[in-house]
């Protein structure tokens, strides 16, 4: 079950500069362990350390964010289409 | 260096002003690679604070989905500080993730003067940078 994945700007370092790559996996999970095995240091900037989606990082499949369908346990089917973007966020207020 | 015309500098303080006192925010695109920011896109700021600005991330996924179907990059990335300088506070470091865009920060603060400024924010970094506003980029 290869998908293309879409890469932004920022992580394209870890897919030597690569837009669009492919990976495998039944559900987003194991999609992100098989981008990790392929592009080493992916993952961590997608998941934090419990675990969890990173919160402003967006994730979608079918041009649905996995926050409402899911998340990492979304199912991925042949043909897909996934889609990494950073949050595009900020503000006057220190965090 | 920052170079964008003067109707794109006038709408980007337009906007700040008339979302203020949330916080406005928006992008400027520009053909990729070019550095020109030719087409601006105000966006929602879903967090609808004055203190905070998000771009809905359905927003988000469907602009970027048509940069690339015209084969743009986001050139500026803008928003407003409504009651603090125009320069990039710990969170606007710390969120921002486009390391080739230009990071405009407009304050609305005082009624009269305008203030703003560009920035180039990578991995932590701030540098700011000289605006030239022209009459046209054609």
């Amino acid at each position: 079950m290869a998908v293309e994945v879409k890469i932004p700007t920022i992580l394209r370092t870890y897919t030597d500069g690569a837009k669009t790559v492919t990976a495998a996996g039944g559900n987003l999970s194991a999609l992100l362990d098989d981008l990790e095995a392929k592009h080493t240091g992916l993952k961590a900037r997608l998941i934090t350390d419990d675990g969890s989606l990173h919160r402003f990082v967006n994730i979608y499949v079918n041009d649905e964010d996995v926050r409402f369908t899911g998340s990492l346990d979304t199912a991925i089917a042949d043909g897909d289409s996934v889609t990494i973007l950073p949050a595009v966020a900020g503000g006057s207020l220190p965090r | 260096m920052l170079t964008l015309a003067t109707a794109t500098y006038d709408a980007i303080v337009a906007h700040a002003r008339r979302d203020h006192p949330d916080e406005a925010c928006g992008v400027v695109a520009g053909p990729a690679g070019s550095d020109r920011p030719l087409r601006m896109i105000e966006m929602l700021n879903a967090a609808r604070s004055p203190t905070f600005y998000e771009f809905d991330s359905g927003d988000l996924l469907q602009l970027y989905k048509e940069m690339d179907g015209n084969d743009e990059e986001p050139v500026i990335v803008y928003h407003s500080h409504t009651a603090t300088e125009a320069y990039p506070s710990r969170t606007d470091i710390s969120l921002a993730q486009e390391p080739n865009a230009h990071y405009v920060l407009v304050s609305t603060r005082e009624p009269e003067a305008v203030e703003f400024r560009s920035f180039r924010i990578v991995d932590g970094a701030v540098t700011e940078e000289p605006v030239e506003v022209v009459a046209s980029l054609d």
